[in-house]
């Protein structure tokens, strides 16, 4: 198989780590091989940051270049917005509409672009956006969020909700587990 | 079974089944997990030293004793050991010793971009080089092999790509590896008699290094099926040509990467019509091909900045890359800035109001330099703010006093400050150094260091009394302060600066993402007092916002440290 490559873009703080962590398990079990890259230090502190999940028979490089990528996983709109040049025709973005100013917005050095949405449609890319920090916190907790994005992206795949269920389970503590997966079965049926 | 693992956590798996029992590192982003991680196995003996040399130091004196050990640090941090580094070189080991050493191509949490392949030259030293996991942990066993087989420490090279990648390993038992010390004064007292003798069986071991590179398959050739062109190259650059070009070329790929073979270089350009050499930073594989007479093409094409990708080699090889679409719209850029309730803050919104000049230094406080604070002047490298200060104060006579301040995180403080501290004592310039107490090793990711009372393993430990120690050092006027309360904060700065003799002012505060920590709860706004005034927003809080008008808050990011409350003359927070 050829490799698939799926990017996950936020806000340092996000939680982006937990579902590169649950793709790279449910990848794993069904056999493939897979390499996942992340973000560590400086970045990790609010800024924009990015994890590449790559999987296939054989995966060399362990980061997704530019026209590469069949999923980009988006925690915020404006990260979306600021990565679409690594989506491959075709390719996909799903992404939270939450939106999270940085600090140029906050200090009215730059502005939020308006309609953002609107403007990546325009752009031709296609884009699933839904309200994925409501779901978070109709499931129990805004921190689902990452959770509720990967029940989203859960339905471009052929995997089984029982397979998804099995790298959740491994994925995240004992405490959280019924909460993730109402988050990510409420991101799924969004 | 086959695992998903990080690299630096397959090196720490490596460790523990190599059998090393001793490991002591100084933490820095991309080397920080390989100690975190080994530090997890009962059987491996793990601590944070307060700086790189003594990490090295104590990682020496445990393969001394017969205990398999292993230093781990970032580039930079190589710089800081490099003194016991080269004369350890000459001593060689008794139980195997590994140094570990993690680059930073890109800068992604560095203050440079040095290329540390070079130590490996420049200390006689054999240097391995693994390109994902399942080699970290390979490579950690051979390089244990080859330091007791060829007597000298090893260094153990890692790169972000590698370090903070997870891919596939298979783990497997522990060995034990044990010996026994015995003295042997004309081997380990390097005095100019016993080094001169060690140096000719230094040049000796790498010859015979260079006969190892030759023969053995950490050094792997792939034939390929096209010979118009070929490859040299190591790490991460290895997988990128993998990836354009898949089994079709041959490549050479170099696991160690210090010494280098002379005849598998010579038999590949042989081989083929055109050879290049693709390895991030400095030509250093190119110049030794060179340096064998053989044609070859490498920086003049790749160049030496920042990190390669699959698309760049590509794109540099004349071939096709896949083409995104850009949105065609100005995206504001999205820097790291210092966390909601960061005590940090209240201090540097002091130093910048006061217009003060600020040597800085490494940690995450090296944010104070971004908008809206711009709070500080220089940033070098580990403990440069407190030196930096008292050159710059003593030169200026006079000129500079009472306008400039060090600040310098606890952590780093204990690294490498101490020193530049009691120079400003004993040389006596009327210099002021702000300690930025958070109780932690922040930027890395939360390590445990000397004034913080616990170890890595999470156990009690000796606390450092940095009062204590400021005195000792020689400077008589130290005293604490909270930076959430601004009023004493600044009233603190500007005493100290006032006085002519050398100070130190302790900024103590927990960092606020310690989960010991506790905070009060989201400030809230009175949008009917807000004026619109926007003084809240002059120390650059993610929390904090204007919309239509008002200040809001961010109750999810917002801890209630109350910085911005007392910046507000109208109540409305």
């Amino acid at each position: 198989m050829e490799t698939k490559n799926i990017m996950i873009v936020g806000v340092g703080g996000q939680g982006s780590l937990l579902a590169s962590k649950l793709l790279g398990r449910l990848f794993l079990t069904k056999g493939y091989d897979v390499k996942v890259s992340e973000v560590h230090g400086m970045s990790q502190r609010g800024g924009s940051v990015v994890t590449y999940v790559r999987f296939g028979d054989e995966v060399f490089s362990p980061v997704i270049d530019k026209g590469e990528a069949d999923f980009i996983v988006s925690f915020e709109l404006l990260e979306a917005a600021r990565w679409t040049e690594y989506l491959k025709k075709g390719g996909k973005i799903v992404a939270a509409t939450q939106k999270i100013n940085p600090m140029p917005v906050i200090i009215g050095a730059a502005s939020y672009p308006e309609a953002l949405e609107e403007k990546i449609c325009a752009a031709g890319i296609e884009l699933d956006a839904f309200d994925a920090l409501k779901i978070a916190e109709e499931a129990g907790s805004s921190k689902a969020v990452n959770i509720a994005l990967m029940g989203r992206l859960s339905k471009y795949f052929d995997f089984t909700v029982e397979e998804w269920m099995c790298a959740i389970e491994e994925s995240v503590p004992q405490k959280f587990l019924e909460l993730n997966k109402k988050a990510f079965m409420l991101g799924r049926r969004a | 079974m086959k695992k998903l693992m990080l690299g630096n956590e397959a090196v720490a798996r490596g460790l523990y089944e190599a059998g090393c029992s001793f490991v002591s590192s100084y933490p820095g982003t991309p080397s920080t997990e390989i100690t975190e991680a080994v530090a997890r196995y009962r059987e491996v003996y793990a601590e944070w030293a307060p700086n790189e040399k003594v990490a090295m130091e104590s990682a020496f004196g445990a393969c001394v004793a017969g205990r398999r050990s292993f230093c781990g640090m970032k580039h930079v941090g190589l710089n800081v050991a490099a003194d016991p580094l080269f004369t350890i070189s000459y001593t060689g080991v008794n139980a195997g010793m590994i140094i570990g050493v993690a680059d930073d191509a890109g800068m992604h949490s560095s203050q440079n971009e040095q290329d540390s392949r070079h130590y490996a030259r420049a200390a006689k030293l054999p240097m391995l080089e693994p390109s994902d996991s399942a080699e970290a942990i390979l490579f950690v066993k051979r390089a244990y092999e080859i330091s007791e087989e060829f007597d000298t420490p090893v260094l153990l090279k890692m790169c972000t790509r590698v370090s903070h990648s997870q891919s596939l390993v298979e783990e497997s038992e522990r060995v034990c590896a044990e010996k026994t010390y015995e003295k042997n004064p004309q081997k380990y007292i390097m005095m100019p008699g016993n080094a001169k003798r060690r140096h000719p069986i230094v040049e000796e071991r790498t010859r015979k290094l260079v006969a190892f590179a030759e023969t053995d398959c950490i050094n792997k050739l792939t034939e390929g099926t096209d010979h118009s062109i070929g490859f040299i190259t190591s790490s991460t650059s290895y997988q990128y040509v993998r990836e354009v070009f898949g089994d079709r070329y041959p490549v050479l790929k170099l696991g160690m990467i210090w010494p280098m073979p002379e005849e598998k270089i010579r038999a590949l350009a042989a081989k083929v019509e055109k050879l290049y050499v693709v390895e991030e930073l400095d030509g250093f594989i190119e110049e030794h091909v060179r340096n064998l007479g053989i044609e070859v093409c490498g920086k003049e094409l790749f160049g030496n900045i920042g990190e390669f990708s699959q698309n760049y080699i590509a794109e540099k090889m004349g071939v096709k890359v896949p083409q995104g679409i850009a949105l065609q719209e100005e995206i504001p850029q999205r820097p790291p800035v210092m966390c909601a309730g960061c005590p940090h803050r209240g201090l540097f919104y002091t130093l910048a109001k006061n217009k003060i000049t600020v040597f800085g230094d490494i940690g995450c406080y090296t944010l104070g330099a971004v908008p809206p604070l711009c709070a500080l002047d220089t940033t070098i490298c580990m403990g440069a703010s407190i030196s930096g200060i008292h050159g710059f104060v003593k030169s200026q006579e006079g000129a500079a006093d009472g306008k400039t301040v060090a600040v310098i995180g606890d952590s780093t403080f204990m690294h490498s400050g101490m020193t530049g501290l009691v120079n400003i004592a004993y040389n006596a310039s009327n210099a002021t150094v702000i300690i930025l107490d958070n109780s932690i090793t922040g930027m890395t990711g939360h390590q445990q260091n000397p004034t913080t009372g616990m170890n890595l393993k999470g156990d009690p430990a000796a606390k450092v009394d940095l009062e204590a120690l400021c005195r000792a050092c020689g400077i008589a006027r130290v005293r604490v302060v909270d930076p959430y309360d601004l009023a004493q904060t600044e009233a603190a700065v500007r005493e100290e600066l006032a006085v002519a003799e050398p100070s130190v002012i302790i900024s103590r505060r927990p960092c606020a993402l310690l989960k010991t920590v506790k905070h009060p709860g989201p400030i809230q706004v009175n949008a009917d007092k807000c004026r619109s005034c926007k003084a809240c927003m002059k120390i650059g809080c993610p929390a904090i916002s204007m919309k239509d008008g008002k200040a809001v808050i961010d109750n999810t990011l917002c801890t209630g440290c109350g910085v911005c409350t007392q910046l507000c003359k109208f109540g409305a927070l």
